[in-house]
């Protein structure tokens, strides 16, 4: 299947990825040469008792027990920007709201 | 590969204990080789500084006890994907540039309980993606055996490390063959254990159901010590399996070449395959047979889908795990970015190269709505017919050999205009991860043009030690030549290499 580049702005957006118009040209095309590939998977018969690959490997649960954990400096210790014990990013409220 | 001190890990640990070296001599050996050899080759993104402090720490209290283990004091380098407390973690990304790990991978963890000397950390495909180490955000590693060709990737830096000497052991980490066909590639050993063997607690997630750690060495029987070393349950992750680790010991001393079945599967050997390689397998296909081992033709039919279902996993996997990477927390941030939004999206495009973006796009492409049936669940239902034909084949047979790669190691820049045409590098690779599977890859000889080829085996699951013997076996019936190493230092240690 071939995307658009409109397809290709959404997908990015999803992502939190700001292409350049340079970058969501080439991987409209790029993406969508793979995508063609890939679905040659259609042509696979697929039995009706066969289990998924999720099914084959459930997902294991750890026990909820409590141990240490990262100090909030350790934590901190590598931020780019901060305040005090928190991680500081560029205002998400309207002033006064 | 070759160094003054020793060719093994035993023999090693003899020199060691027989105190005929020390450890900061054998640390400064591999450092100095290191500083001469790396401006050409560029397999390390760091040098551990405090290594020679360790080795004098180790000398130290070897004169008053003995060695607890072969490990101590052994060398080692790793993936700069793998954490260790207090030292750079890149992944061969911008993103990460500045931060510092704040633990310590367990499979690092448990090697350095038993006494290794981390020499550096090596470079790789940024967060693993890629088979030639060309995406390295800090320029690719050259290949020992002839600099104008990649040395494979993902796991670059760690095969070239072993390959061209400058530490015995390395470890990479392998998706979709990142530790086998960089192997082949650089002439060394390079071994994927099962899914579950090894703790991926500290190896930065790629594709967290199919990622696996696992070790470059000079011989099965090194790589052996060094995965029993890492390997068991680990409460940090939950996909580690309690098995007895030394099962894989027992494995290898009761494998021989006389009576073992290897499983052929003859579609893998045709079109598509460069004929130098599949000479060289046929012959060691002869050699296997002459020595008593029987072939056992089989069909794995839906192997020709393994890169098809990969880029659709991987990719979905990718597109999440990499969600953490925004800026916020640690690594890389733009300057001045307008809102919230534009700090996520624009850190994220600087700090990302293009094969992580284009794996994210299609990651999140193939789990957006509309799209999952027809691609993400598709993909992990063909995967589990993938499993089952590698079950039904080891009914019959001990282990499958296949290639490891289909060509010997290409020109810098010969597939990076393609992405497919790169996949495609990892077409015998990528259906052991898929399946969970044991494998490996083992030197069986260079080509006309001194190009190494690999021998790829691969074995039901805990197989491991099996498989290393008759690694070994292969070994032994092709001796590898060194690499001449170029770039003005034949010997490693000419003016040119000097900084």
């Amino acid at each position: 299947m071939n995307l658009s580049k409109a397809d290709v702005l959404h997908v990015a957006r999803l992502s939190a990825l700001a292409l350049t118009e340079a970058e969501a040209d080439r991987m409209t095309g790029e993406i969508s040469a793979i995508l063609n590939y890939v679905e040659g998977l259609s042509v696979v018969d697929i039995p009706d008792e066969s289990q998924d690959g999720a099914a084959l490997s459930p997902t294991l649960l750890a026990t909820d027990t409590p141990s240490p954990s990262l100090s909030p400096e350790g934590a901190l210790a590598g931020a780019p920007d901060r305040s005090g014990s928190f991680f500081r990013v560029p205002r998400i409220l309207e002033e006064g709201r | 590969m070759k160094n003054p001190f020793f060719s093994s890990l035993a023999e090693f640990a003899r020199g060691r204990d027989e105190r005929r070296f020390s450890i900061e001599e054998v640390t400064r050996y591999f450092l100095s080789r290191t500083e001469a050899l790396n401006p050409s080759l560029n397999v390390c993104l760091s040098i551990n500084q405090n290594a020679v402090n360790r080795a004098r720490q180790i000398d130290a209290r070897l004169v008053r006890n003995k060695a607890i283990s072969p490990f101590t004091g052994y060398p080692v380098m790793i993936k700069d994907n793998l954490e260790m407390e207090g030292y750079p973690t890149t992944c061969a990304s911008r993103i990460l540039s500045g931060y510092l790990s704040r633990r310590t991978a367990t499979a690092v963890a448990r090697l350095l309980s038993l006494g290794v000397v981390v020499l550096g950390k090596t470079n790789l495909d940024e967060f693993a993606m890629g088979s030639s180490t060309e995406n390295s955000a800090f320029g690719p590693t050259r290949n020992p055996w002839n600099p104008a060709r990649v040395p494979g990737g993902s796991s670059g830096g760690s095969a070239a490390a072993v390959a061209a000497g400058l530490a015995p052991l390395s470890l990479g980490s392998d998706t979709g063959g990142s530790i086998r066909q960089p192997a082949a590639f650089c002439g060394v050993l390079g071994v994927k254990p099962t899914y579950g063997r090894i703790s991926r607690s500290g190896l930065v997630a790629f594709s967290s159901s199919l990622d696996q750690i696992g070790p470059f060495a000079g011989s099965g029987a090194d790589a052996l010590e060094a995965l029993v070393a890492m390997s068991g349950k680990d409460p940090l992750d939950m996909t580690t399996v309690d098995r007895d680790p030394a099962e894989m010991r027992s494995g290898y001393q009761s494998t021989e070449v006389m009576g073992a079945r290897i499983g052929i599967p003859e579609a893998l050997f045709g079109e598509g395959l460069d004929g130098s390689i599949r000479e060289r397998l046929k012959d060691l296909r002869d050699a296997l047979s002459g020595e008593g081992a029987r072939e056992v033709s089989v069909t794995l039919p839906h192997s020709r889908f393994g890169i098809n279902v990969y880029y659709l996993v991987a990719t979905s996997e990718a597109s999440s795990n990499l969600s953490r990477f925004d800026g916020v927390r640690y690594g890389f941030r733009v300057k001045n970015p307008a809102d919230l939004r534009a700090m996520y999206e624009e850190t994220r495009d600087q700090g990302f190269g293009d094969e992580v973006k284009r794996r994210i796009l299609l990651g999140t492409f193939a789990l957006s709505a509309g799209y999952q049936e027809a691609f993400y669940r598709k993909a992990r239902k063909v995967q589990a017919l993938i499993r089952r034909d590698f079950l039904e084949a080891f009914e019959r047979c001990d282990m499958i050999l296949t290639p490891t790669s289909p060509t010997p190691p290409f020109a810098f820049g010969e597939k990076t205009g393609d992405p497919l045409s790169m996949y495609l590098s990892d077409v015998y690779t990528i259906t052991a991860n898929l399946a969970g599977l044991p494998a490996l890859s083992v030197p069986v000889g260079i080509d006309s043009h001194g190009l190494p080829i690999g021998a790829h085996l691969i074995g039901p699951p805990w197989s491991e030690g099996r498989l290393l013997k008759m690694a070994d076996r292969i070994a032994g019936l092709y001796p590898m030549p060194l690499p001449e190493l170029h770039a003005g230092h034949a010997d490693g240690f000419s003016e040119g290499g000097r900084r």
